[in-house]
Parts: structure tokens; sequence; C-alpha cells
């Protein structure tokens, strides 16, 4: 179905930052800017709720909705469109990030007031709507890798956007960097695809002329490739789905690429929420999703992602116990988070890290922007060691964050506990398909469960800290003396204007109810017999299922379009109602309740030892994060820099580079010496020259003869 | 003895060749001047010697041309001469060696 209102979702936030980049530096309105920026999320968010829930929108109907807007790239077999196609995936992702986007615009409006580059601040975070809906709405890799580009740009643009400040512009660089390894495998992995299957296509769109033969469709013949080591060099859809995870694993903030991602929050806190916790950092969720076609395929693949899944998971959950700026243990806590999302792809419930992208963006963007409301309150100070007791002047800011906080511990009824308990439970009963064993899985379900307790414990601090005991900002002599020039003394805490209150709200209840969307059978037949489970059903369709052996027959493949009922040989997936044995049922439950206990003393743990004592000394290996910036620095980015300064510079550059330029000049220089000895001005001399030139010539002409 | 063609050419490559070394070896600026005005009228002799041989009036038509060129020249010559002789008080060709006054 083709529909040109699709192309608004992204024009609109293009728009609005044309208008605010060009026409807003001149207005020097923050109502005028405010207002232009949110306005044009607001209607790139209307318009996909429409696309997505009419009567035969995307959501709804089993054919995505296209819009081809022009033939971008063609040459030979090589196609790439400049096209969008919202199916149920894609569908889903835009939903949130369109709204969750607004709330966040609407949040920045109040936090960024008074800021020098108002209008820069929105015209960036317009453009990075566009580049985000780009890349979540590409029907190809191609615009896809446009737009991943466009959103890394934007984090680049925004975490940098106090350029003024060198840890900024660093951290700005950092994450610019680092995404560039990544983007290095995602570029490989596009190339290897089209090698492989002769498309970069994801979806055959019919009407726009375009062939039906897609990247995806290709491993529907596809046999699944062994899982061994060697598959991974094999060249085959193991190869395609190691390079993409690459990707992925630099915009997702996995090891080892996540260094990136605690520096980024030097940035403005409404930029940490929509691009580093809500939005960009689950592009590579996204991605993987997507081509859960190729992953299933390539079970060694699969593997490499739930084992880096797992272990940035509770890597980053164990730095983030003891970090004391607010905004960094939010940070690793997305990167643990993350890897709760990976762990779920690589144990192929694709829908399930769908499922914790969506309720992690309601609870991640709450936290981040609580957090913006409590530094904006206590006047820009980040440091929970300076806080504490927040709660009597932040009431709102407090409950609201209470629920974030409820909600990522994974407390039952609220959004995180659906979404990470049915991340633990697959994990828990992932079949042999990606993992040498099913014992395998225990293990991975041991991390998940141990990086829970560590959540729950590192919020609770974080919560304590941040809104309980002692109002520490108080007692100056507590803290060592900042720079003389600081605006310094007791600070009087105050709560935000209604501009950030408001969008804290909305989220607040997104958080409460989010997870409901998701509600897994197991709990929800204990209520009623229908299936409540909303989001599998939406997206079954369109997500790869990981066979329960060790073989794949038929995998469901997503973007089939129009045509695929003809050829479609995967049967229609049964109610999942039917398909769950009582003894899982009753497992599953038990998993479940094993879950909320997790949570439960996680809570119970950081409320009994951070209650007393909330400046309790954590480990310095934790504090200090391993290390690993440190280690990185030595190992890598050293060697680097003296390689590139020694050998590349002074050899290369200055000696053969420079060494060549600078000998053809010194060689011309002395040409034009030697032949400005011709020009001395002297007319006689000239007229010997002629003369002599007059010689030869005639001489040749009587040696040679004259030519006829 | 009825005059040869050699006899004509023979005269005009001598007067030619004073003319080169006269344009050559003095400084004079005049003097080189009238030894330009010699070498044209030894090519000028050529011509008229091959047109008497060949009984072809085209090599006196070339003469004509020449002597209107020539003609020309001097005046244009003799106008940059008295210019300089102005400035410089002097008709050495060596001092005028630099492109300005």
């Amino acid at each position: 179905m083709e529909n040109n209102l699709l192309s608004l979702i992204i024009l609109a936030p293009l728009a609005g930052a044309a208008i605010n980049w060009f026409a807003g530096r001149r207005v020097r309105d923050e109502r005028f800017v405010g207002v232009v920026a949110c306005g044009a999320v607001a209607v790139s968010t209307l318009v996909a709720f429409y696309l997505a829930f009419k009567s035969d929108g995307a959501l709804r109907s089993e054919t995505p909705v296209f819009d081809h807007i022009w033939t971008w790239l063609q040459v030979g077999t090589f196609r790439a469109d400049f096209a969008l196609a919202m199916d149920r995936l894609s569908g889903t992702y835009a939903l949130f990030v369109t709204f969750v986007g607004f709330l966040i615009h609407v949040f920045a409006v109040g936090y960024m007031r008074g800021e020098q580059g108002f209008y820069r601040f929105f015209a960036f975070l317009n453009l990075f709507m566009f580049s985000m809906l780009t890349l979540v709405l590409a029907d190809n890799f191609v615009l896809m890798f446009v737009g991943w580009e466009g959103v890394g740009l934007c984090s680049y643009l925004l975490i940098g956007y106090y350029f003024d400040r060198k840890e900024a512009s660093d951290a700005a660089k950092k994450a610019f960097i680092t995404n560039r390894i990544g983007d290095w495998g995602f570029v490989l992995g596009i190339m290897l695809t089209f090698f492989v299957t002769g498309s970069v296509s994801f979806f055959a769109n019919p009407a726009a002329g375009e062939v039906t033969h897609t990247a995806l469709s290709f491993f529907k013949t596809a046999t699944v490739e062994p899982f061994t080591a060697s598959a991974i060099f094999a060249g085959g859809a193991t190869s395609i789905a190691v390079l993409l995870f690459i990707g992925a694993a630099g915009k997702s903030a996995q090891i080892p690429l996540y260094v990136w991602l605690p520096d980024a929050m030097a940035g403005p806190t409404p930029v940490s929420a929509l691009i580093h916790a809500a939005t960009m950092v689950t592009a590579g969720v996204y991605m993987i999703v997507r081509c859960s076609a190729i992953f299933a395929h390539a079970p060694t693949a699969m593997f490499i992602v739930a084992i880096i899944g797992a272990a940035t998971a509770l890597f980053a959950a164990t730095i983030g116990l003891a970090q004391n700026d607010i905004k960094k243990v939010l940070a690793y806590s997305t990167i643990s988070q993350l890897g709760y999302m990976f762990l779920a792809c690589g144990v192929g419930a694709f829908i399930a890290a769908i499922f914790h992208v969506i309720t992690h963006a309601f609870f991640k963007a709450l936290l981040f922007l609580g957090s913006g409301s409590v530094i904006t309150g206590m006047h820009h100070e980040q440091d929970m060691r300076r806080m504490g007791g927040l709660k009597k002047y932040m009431p709102i800011t407090f409950w609201t964050m209470l629920i974030g906080w409820l909600a990522i511990s994974g407390v039952p009824l609220f959004a995180g506990f659906f979404s990470k308990d049915e991340i633990l439970w697959r994990a828990w009963s992932a079949p042999a398909f990606s993992l040498p064993s099913t014992t395998f899985s225990k293990l991975l379900w041991g991390i998940g469960a141990i990086t829970a307790l560590l959540t729950a414990v590192y919020m609770t601090r974080m919560m304590v800290m941040t809104f309980g005991g002692h109002e520490r900002f108080r007692d100056t002599h507590a803290h060592k003396q900042q720079e003389p020039d600081e605006h310094h003394g007791p600070v009087e805490p105050h709560e935000s204007p209604w501009l950030m209150t408001v969008p804290l709200i909305v989220l607040a209840v997104l958080s409460t109810v989010g997870g409901f969307i998701g509600v897994p059978y197991a709990v929800s037949s204990i209520f009623t017999d229908r299936n409540v489970n909303v989001l599998e059903h939406t997206l079954e369709p369109v997500v790869a299922t990981i066979p329960p052996g060790g073989h794949a027959e038929s995998t469901s493949l997503p973007g089939e379009g129009a045509h695929a009922p003809a050829n479609a040989p995967a049967p229609v997936p049964e109610p999942v109602a039917e398909a769950h044995s009582s003894e899982e049922v009753s497992l599953e439950r038990t998993m479940a309740g094993m879950s909320i206990l997790i949570g439960l003393v996680g809570i119970g743990a950081g409320l009994y030892v951070f209650n007393k004592r909330p400046l309790l000394q954590m480990p310095r290996l934790l504090e200090n994060k391993y290390y690993v910036d440190e280690i990185y620095d030595a190992t890598l980015i050293h060697p680097i820099e003296g390689v590139s300064r020694e050998g590349f510079w002074k050899i290369l550059d200055v000696g053969v580079i420079d060494g060549l330029l600078h000998s053809i000049g010194e060689a011309v220089t002395e040409a034009g010496r030697l032949a400005r000895y011709l020009q001395a001005g002297f007319v006689r001399g000239y007229a010997a020259i002629i003369l002599i030139g007059a010689l030869i010539l005639i001489g040749l002409f009587a040696y040679l003869g004259f030519p006829r | 003895m009825e005059p040869q063609l050699s006899w004509y050419l023979a005269l005009s490559a001598i007067l030619f060749t004073i003319g080169v070394t006269g344009v050559i070896i003095k400084r004079n600026v005049i003097a080189m001047f009238m030894c330009i005005e010699l070498m044209l009228n030894a090519v000028n002799l050529t011509f008229v010697a091959f047109a008497s041989f060949f009984q072809d009036v085209i090599g006196q038509l070339f003469v004509f041309i020449v002597m209107t060129v020539a003609a020309a020249e001097a005046a244009v010559g003799l106008g940059i001469i008295i210019a300089i002789f102005r400035n410089r008080e002097s008709l050495d060709v060596d001092e005028a060696s630099i492109l300005k006054l």
C-alpha cells in the first residue's frame, strides 16, 4: 500500500530543523523556536499514529505502508531507493520514537531555557528526529545507513553542544570515532549482504516497480549455517550477521565499544534522554531484529550476540553501582539494559528485545528527564554526594522518578518487570539452537538475574542518595571547595516548571502501564483466558523465529508484502495460548516469581545499606570503571598515536610526501633561475639569440632537406 | 658578361651579413636601426633578382609590401628612439636593459 503521508513523518522534523536553523537564529525568541520544534515532532507523532492504527494501517494489516520518494541509486542490479516502509516492526518503533521524542522536546524547552544557542539545540534535536525516523522507516540497508550516520552526526553535535567545554568536545569526538569503528562493520555487512543476496532491500514493493527479490527473502530458501567458529569467516549469513553486529555494538554501546556512552553524558540532559537512552542507542537492536531472518540462519553470530549482551549487562551494572554522578549511573544502567536486549536477540527472543526497547524507552527517558529536573533544581549540580533530601523540595520529580525506579528494578505491574522477566524467561528456556547446550542458557539466565539484582541495588542507591536522607547540599564543609568563579554557597533546590514536570508525569504513566502491551501468557492466563500479549501478536508475522531444536525448517520472514500468501510456506502461527504446555506455564510462573524476588531483594538490600550510609565508599575498581579507558589508552590509543606521530607524520608525511613536493618545487625554482639568464634585457643579446635560432633552423633545413 | 643570378644573391648575402653583424656589435641604437634597414633591403634585392629570373611579378610586389612595412617601422622606431633619448640623453642600447625608464 502506497501512502505519501509516510514521508511527512520524516519531513516534518527536517522542516522544523531548517526553520529553526535559518529563521530561529534571527527571531531569537524561545517560544517561537520551541513551538516550531515541538510542533514538527507532534506532526510526526500524529501521522505515525494515524498510519499505524487506521483501518488498513501498518500495525493492523499484513502489508506494510510504502512511500517511494525517489529512485536514489541504480547501478546494474544494485538498487537502493529513497523509499520508506512502515511495517509492524518499524511502525512500532516509529510510534514510541515520535511520542517519547515529543515529550522530551517539550521537556527540553523548559530545561534549556536561557541557554545560548537555544535555536541551535532544537535544530539539531529535530535533525536527530529526522535521521532516527529515516533509520527506522528505511526500506533498504543503504537508506538505513544514511539514517544511521545521521543519528551519529546529531549525537556528535549534541554531545558537543557546550563545545566551549573541552570535556564536552572530547566526548563528542570519542562518540563519533567509536561509532566509526562500528560503522566499518556495518558497511562491510551491507556490502556482503549485497554480494551474497544480490539485493539490499528489506521489502518487496511491487508498486514501486522494484524486484520482488529482497535481501531478506533470499534467506527463506537458505539453509541454516553450522554452529562453528569457522562459519564466521565463510562469507555467508554468519559473516553478514557478525559484521552487522559490530555495527550494532558501536551504536548500541556494547563491549568493547561501549566507552563512548558514559562520556556522552557531557551533553545536555534531554539529549541523554532522547539519544543516549530512549532511541538512538536502541538502533542496534532494531537493526538486528530487522535482520532477524539473517540472524536466524547464523547460530554462531547469535551466540556471539548473546555472550556480548550478557557480558555487557553484568559489566555495566557493576560499574553503575559505584558511580557518583547521577547521569553516569543512568548511563551505565542504559548500557546494562542494552545488554539485556542483545541477550534477548542472541537467544532468539527478538520480540522480547523490542518489548524491552519500548519499556526501557519509557522508564529510562523518565529517569533521565527526572535527573535533568534534579540537575536544574540543584543549579547544575550532578554529584549525588552533594544532594540528598530532595524529596521535600521536588515532590513531582521524586514521585515520577520513584515510578521509574520501580519499573527498572522489576517490581511487578510496572513496565520494566514484564519485559525483563520475558527476557530472563526466554534466556532460561532458550533452545540449543544458538547455544552450545541448554545448560548454557541457565548460565545466561544466571548472569541476567545477577544483573537484575545489581540494577535494583544501584537504582536504589541513586534514589536514596538523591532524594532521601540528610540534605547534604547545605553543609559546605562536607565537600571540597570548588573553583572560586563558580556560583557557590548552599543552593536552594526548587521544583521544575510545568513544561518539565508534565512530560515526567506522562512518562511515569507510560512506565506504569506500558508493560501491559506484552503481558506473557503465563501471567495473563491467571486472570483471563484471552491472550492479551498485543505486542507479540503484532510483531510475530514480521520477526523470524528460531527453531526449537537445532535446525530451521521454516523461518517466517518479515516484509513479504502483498504477494506473500501466494508462495509463503510458513504456516500461520498458531495462537500462542495453545503453544504453551501446562508444565512450561507453571515453570514460567515460578521464574516470574524468582524475578519478583530478585527485584525486591535488590531494592531491600539497597535500602538497607544506603539508607544508613548513603556515602558508602564503593570499591575503587568499580568507581574507576575497571580502568577500561586507561587500558584502551595504553594498549590502543597510545600506540596508534605513537605510530601516527613517529611513522605517519614524521616519516611518511614530512619525509616522503612533503619531501617529494618540496623537491619538485625546488627543481622548478632552479630551472627558472637558469632560464632567467635568457631574459637579461640586452637588445643585442636577443638579436644574437634570434640569429643563432635562425642559423640552427637553416642548418637543419640544409642538413635534412627542405620539407615538401 | 651577362650578370648572373648568383651575383645578385651573393651581393644580397653580403649586405645581409653586414646588417646582422652591425645589429649585434653596434651599441648605438641609430646604427642598429640602419643595419636593420640594410637587412631588409638585402632581402628586397633577393626578391627582385628572383622575380627577374623567374619572370614572375609577384616577387616585385613583395618588395613594395616590405618597403611599406619598413617605412612604418622606421616611423615607429624613430619615435621610440627619440623618446628614449629625451629621457636618458643616451643612445646606448645596453643602458636600456630594464623595462622601465
